[in-house]
């Protein structure tokens, strides 16, 4: 099965990307696009080159040959720092936190690329969503449970106010009910209209909640559909869903 | 009795303050790219011959101050853009062995434009000692403590308390969380070599009218400021600072209490020591980040 997103101009398209980590090609030309708006799941097993792929949009990997392009301008050579100003914000696999900074410099740092004066109500909003990082504001943010980092992981990367939100394995690691969380702060997010592209190795849960899904395996895009249509797909629910 | 002892502790504050400045140096470099750079020391060199070299030319001594480390921490970019940047993402031990490199050189450039002899700058403020309980102490010996204290304040609060510090801290905590949130972690590599270059040169400057500068000064307080920072833990400021401190009161008690021959001995001792006892220093990072 292969298809393309329908609805709306692609907000990010990335056209037969290759990258290495170190001697090991780990994506041998991907090719997917995310339409402005909608929330597109990439699914795989483990080392089918999700993070990489992740990691090479948001320029700290370098792509040795293939495209990236961002609301119509190529940034494929673009500095990391500079993509982030640009609208892309990536929250990356395991959290990353700045483990002995307090919850509130996390946050902060998070819109570093923003005028410091706008930071502030920025936060204020963060906490409305995340109450519990709130009530933990000044503590290191290495002492915060999984759950409670994930929460600040995300938190610190809508900081900057992306326009294309890149989620990496944000369920890993979490009991069921924090998973649960996590997926319902990103539909809400998706509802509020940002863009995000959403890297799982729980496929159900991510299916479950996009609206255009693609399977990765080996660092190729090898099954792309519709979330529900991929779901009801027989190989993807033999090879990821475990039916 | 007393009056001696305050006299080694005079003496060990002041050579401990310009310590803490240099294992600041080396901290700030190590927390933004890991290397320990072997070319602290020559900043503080450098420092103290532009100085000398400066004031000779009859600029006045504030002037004089205030080019030398301006001077040193253009180097410092120097380094960082045509050494260490270009080296791309050559491991650590590739990169320390660059910054030997760059020591070599600058020495040999300092010598022979200074050429190989001793030269002091002149005190800041007269050189009539303070006599405290029978203790003297030199005008310029507060000047070196006054500065380091002075430094620590301004360094505590650029950390504490502005965005780029701050940027900084988190690039030494965590480079991938602090690249993806935006911060352009060459520009606070390039710019830990400038401050460590501006530290360096500093205490090379206030610390010339009583230790002498040569082209050669660099190596000895280099290292001792290298033993500092890891008796302090590297990457701590206030280990640092207290590192510095500790080996400048430890060498002056031994110098006074044991003898002077011994004085260069302490902080090679300590090294010893602390690598095998306690590698994380005294403030060294804890690890305090759940997986």
């Amino acid at each position: 099965m292969s298809a393309t997103p329908a609805d709306g101009a692609p907000l990010l398209e990335v056209a037969d990307l290759c990258t290495y980590y170190g001697r090991i090609q780990a994506l041998h030309g991907v090719s997917l696009s995310v339409p402005s708006g909608s929330l597109v799941a990439l699914v795989g097993a483990n080392g089918a080159g999700k993070t990489t792929l992740l990691r090479t949009i948001s320029g700290v990997n370098r792509a040795s040959s293939g495209a990236i392009v961002f609301d119509g301008r190529d940034i494929t050579r673009t500095r990391s720092d500079l993509r982030v100003r640009s609208g892309i914000s990536q929250v990356p696999e395991g959290r990353q936190m700045f483990g002995p900074m307090s919850v509130e410099d996390n946050l902060r740092l998070g819109a570093y690329t923003r005028p410091a004066a706008q930071a502030q109500r920025s936060i204020e909003r963060m906490y409305a969503m995340f109450p519990v990082l709130e009530a933990r504001r000044m503590q290191p943010a290495g002492t915060l449970s999984g759950g409670q980092q994930q929460m600040l992981a995300i938190g610190r990367a809508l900081m900057s106010q992306p326009r294309l939100l890149l989620l990496d394995e944000p369920s890993m690691g979490l009991a069921p009910q924090l998973v649960a969380e996590i997926f319902a702060a990103i539909v809400a997010l998706a509802k509020e209209g940002v863009t995000i592209l959403l890297v799982e190795q729980n496929a159900h849960a991510a299916l479950s909640i996009a609206d255009f899904g693609y399977v990765l395996e080996t660092g190729k895009t090898v099954m792309s559909g519709s979330g529900r249509d991929l779901l009801a797909d027989e190989r993807v629910k033999q090879a990821y869903l475990g039916m | 009795m007393l009056s001696q002892t305050l006299q080694y502790l005079f003496s060990g504050l002041t050579n401990g303050a310009i310590y803490a400045l240099s294992a600041l140096g080396f901290s700030l470099i190590y927390n933004a790219s890991g290397v320990i750079n072997f070319a602290q020391g020559e900043f503080i060199m450098l420092g103290g011959v532009a100085a000398v070299l400066l004031t000779s030319a009859g600029v006045p001594l504030p002037l004089a101050i205030l080019l030398a480390v301006l001077m040193v921490a253009v180097v410092g970019l120097l380094l960082e853009k045509f050494a260490i940047e270009p080296a791309g993402d050559a491991d650590v031990v590739s990169l320390i062995i660059i910054t030997i490199g760059a020591s070599i050189f600058l020495q040999g450039v300092a010598q022979v434009v200074f050429g190989k002899g001793q030269r002091a700058l002149a005190p800041f403020t007269g050189d009539a000692p303070i006599v405290i309980a029978g203790a003297s102490l030199l005008p310029q010996s507060l000047w070196m403590i006054g500065t380091g204290a002075v430094i620590v304040l301004v360094l505590a609060w650029f950390f504490g308390r502005t965005r780029l510090g701050k940027a900084m801290l988190a690039t030494a905590h965590n480079r991938l969380a602090a690249r993806l949130v935006g911060i352009n972690t060459r520009h606070v590599l390039a710019l830990s070599f400038v401050i460590s270059a501006a530290l360096g040169a500093i205490a090379g400057v206030v610390s010339a009218p009583i230790t002498l500068t040569s082209y050669d000064v660099g190596i000895m307080v280099g290292l001792k400021g290298f033993v500092a920072a890891t008796l302090g833990g590297l990457g701590s400021g206030v280990g640092a600072v207290v590192g510095g401190l500790i080996l400048g009161l430890m060498e002056a008690l031994a110098a006074g209490y044991i003898s002077s021959a011994y004085k260069d001995a302490v902080p090679f001792a300590l090294i010893i020591l602390i690598l095998f006892f306690m590698p994380r220093g005294l403030f060294g990072a804890r690890v305090t980040e759940r997986v």
